[in-house]
């Protein structure tokens, strides 16, 4: 290692660049309307536009309001439109957005609360609405559990992936259909209902049915693709819901029977210990 | 708690279905099957009345026609023919992947995803290469052959 | 459920046209290609040719059920468009009954002339 006369520039905080950051701001106390305010931040490596705002509100205005938490793209709160599409705050660095000017509106087709907060209230509705539980006919075993339910590795991989959605409501603010719509369950909604028809511990989807396969249910969905597009997880709503399409038709018409459902795993009468493994060593602390 | 204000105009509406962001082709393509189908029903149900007017023989019929002889019109009947070359095509692509054909199999997620659109991609650009042949030959047909 | 079955039909409809409409669009656009190819004939809306087609049975029959298929296929889909505009649910009714009851008229038309020149003299 050699050490040389130059200065020594801590590459975790030395300033890259500045860049504008555009935020579509709205008080309900004072604002008839939203309009946009201009804040200049400095870029730091590895700063993401959900450490901007932090930025921001520590150092010019303690006004700003948003909703973040774990900024690392597990909660799905940071839900914005950054740049041209809906995105997590905490999901995209500055520099890879490559671009000076960072615009920043609340999410697309949602109420919005105040500055970046939008109202997910309707968004959580439309999830409720499709029942997304387990749904059995045996209640007893529901309520008090005797065993587990059998699943192969293959029945979990069917439905595994669209288990991944973290409620960030991206896919809604995509959705061409939602854009128009207010009775559009939406992509987020749907999905949640291929999972748990998908699920084969499930029995509900009789129960389903005439939520999903309303006039404001699946078949709103003309696979534009921009849920997937944004979903921040690989969820893929625009494939569950042409997956649960093709179960309705293939069932419609005799093509494809009732899935059986998981029964509870038969129980082990007789433990036989396995010769190889060594016994424990003796506890220390008696 | 009293009733808090809110924003309730952020819908997109129906600029969200043209311009709504920075998305993918597919999404375009939609609203194009949309603008395409609007174009040939229009034409469609005056079409019904002008093959109608047959009821009254040939001279009726010959008469009925010679008003959609001049450029204009043919324009617009080869602006019908493109519009049901795209719409046919990519229904097509569409009855596909809303039926779950060439969209894969659910796997676990792991980074970077390749979602169903992305696999879906080569029939998309599939149909519309066939598209754009059919097109093709019908503007051959139209403005460069015969009549 | 009701919404399901209108849209399995929707896409059988589909399926139709593109067969049929596509047969169609062979013979008015691209006879030129047809006929250098050496099967079909100049002119497919002349008088002579239009009326030659409309006495046999076999373009009687598709007409008719290209037209059925079409005026369906096309009215749902507007059909569905307005529905996805938010209408309040005396709006939703409205369209349905109107787009029945257009489309039967207009059905009833177009085959009322396609079977009076099949069986004129």
């Amino acid at each position: 290692m050699c050490k040389t006369d130059a200065p020594q520039v801590d590459e975790g905080t030395r300033v890259l660049k500045e860049v504008t950051f555009k935020i579509l701001r709205y008080n309900p106390e004072t604002d008839k309307a939203p309009s946009v305010k201009s804040y200049t931040v400095p870029v730091i490596k590895g700063m993401t536009v959900l450490d901007g705002l932090h930025w921001i509100k520590e150092n010019v205005d303690s006004t700003l309001a948003w909703r973040s938490s774990c900024r690392m793209g597990v909660c799905g709160s940071c839900a914005m439109f950054i740049n041209g599409l809906p995105r997590l705050a905490c999901n995209n660095q500055i520099v890879h957005l490559d671009s000076d000017v960072i615009n920043i509106k609340p999410l697309p087709n949602y109420d919005i609360i105040r500055d970046l907060v939008p109202d997910l209230e309707g968004f959580f509705q439309k999830h409720r609405s499709v029942k997304p539980y387990l749904i059995r006919k045996d209640v007893e075993e529901l309520e008090s559990p005797t065993g587990e339910y059998f699943q192969s590795p293959e029945e979990l991989t069917n439905y595994i992936q669209f288990a991944y959605c973290i409620k960030c409501g991206l896919c809604l603010a995509a959705c061409p259909t939602v854009a128009t719509d207010d009775k559009y369950l939406g992509p987020q909604a749907l999905a949640q209902a291929w999972r748990y028809i998908a699920d084969t511990r499930d029995d509900g989807s009789k129960e389903r049915e005439e939520e999903i396969f309303s006039g404001h249910g699946a078949w709103r969905c003309h696979f534009a693709g921009a849920c997937s597009e944004v979903c921040p997880k690989g969820v893929d709503p625009a494939f569950a819901i042409q997956l649960l399409k093709q179960d309705i038709f293939m069932k419609k018409l005799r093509l494809r029977k009732e899935k059986s459902v998981a029964q509870l795993a038969p129980k082990i009468e007789k433990w036989e210990r396995n010769p190889n493994i060594p016994n424990a060593p003796e506890p220390t602390v008696k | 708690m009293a009733e808090e204000k809110k924003f309730k105009k952020n819908k997109l509406g129906l600029a969200g279905w043209f311009a709504g962001g920075r998305y993918g082709a597919e999404r375009y393509a939609y609203i194009l099957h949309r603008i395409s189908g609007l174009g040939i029903l229009f034409y469609f149900i005056l079409h019904i009345f002008v093959t109608g007017s047959r009821i009254g023989g040939p001279e009726e019929w010959e008469s009925t026609i010679s008003t959609f002889k001049t450029p204009v019109f043919k324009f617009g009947e080869f602006l019908v023919f493109l519009a049901f070359a795209y719409h046919a095509l990519n229904g097509l692509r569409l009855v596909l992947a809303e039926l779950g054909f060439g969209l894969g199999k659910p796997t676990r997620p792991v980074f970077p995803y390749v979602n169903s659109i992305r696999r879906q991609r080569p029939l998309f650009i599939a149909v519309m290469i066939v598209a754009a042949l059919i097109m093709v030959f019908g503007g051959a047909d139209f403005y460069l052959l015969g009549n | 459920m009701k919404e399901s079955t209108l849209w399995v039909w929707h896409i059988i409809a589909g399926v139709v046209i593109f067969v049929l409409l596509g047969i169609h669009m062979f013979i008015m656009h691209l006879d030129d290609i047809l006929v250098a190819l050496g099967i079909g004939y100049h002119d497919p809306i002349s008088a002579s040719s239009v009326f030659a087609r409309s006495k046999q049975a076999f373009y009687m029959v598709t007409y008719i059920v290209l037209l059925g298929a079409a005026l369906y296929h096309g009215l749902y889909g507007l059909r569905n468009i307005l529905f996805e505009l938010s209408l309040p649910k005396a709006g939703e009714k409205i369209v349905n009954w109107l787009f029945a009851l257009g489309g039967l008229a207009l059905f009833v038309y177009g085959t009322y002339v396609a079977i009076a020149i099949f069986t004129s003299v």
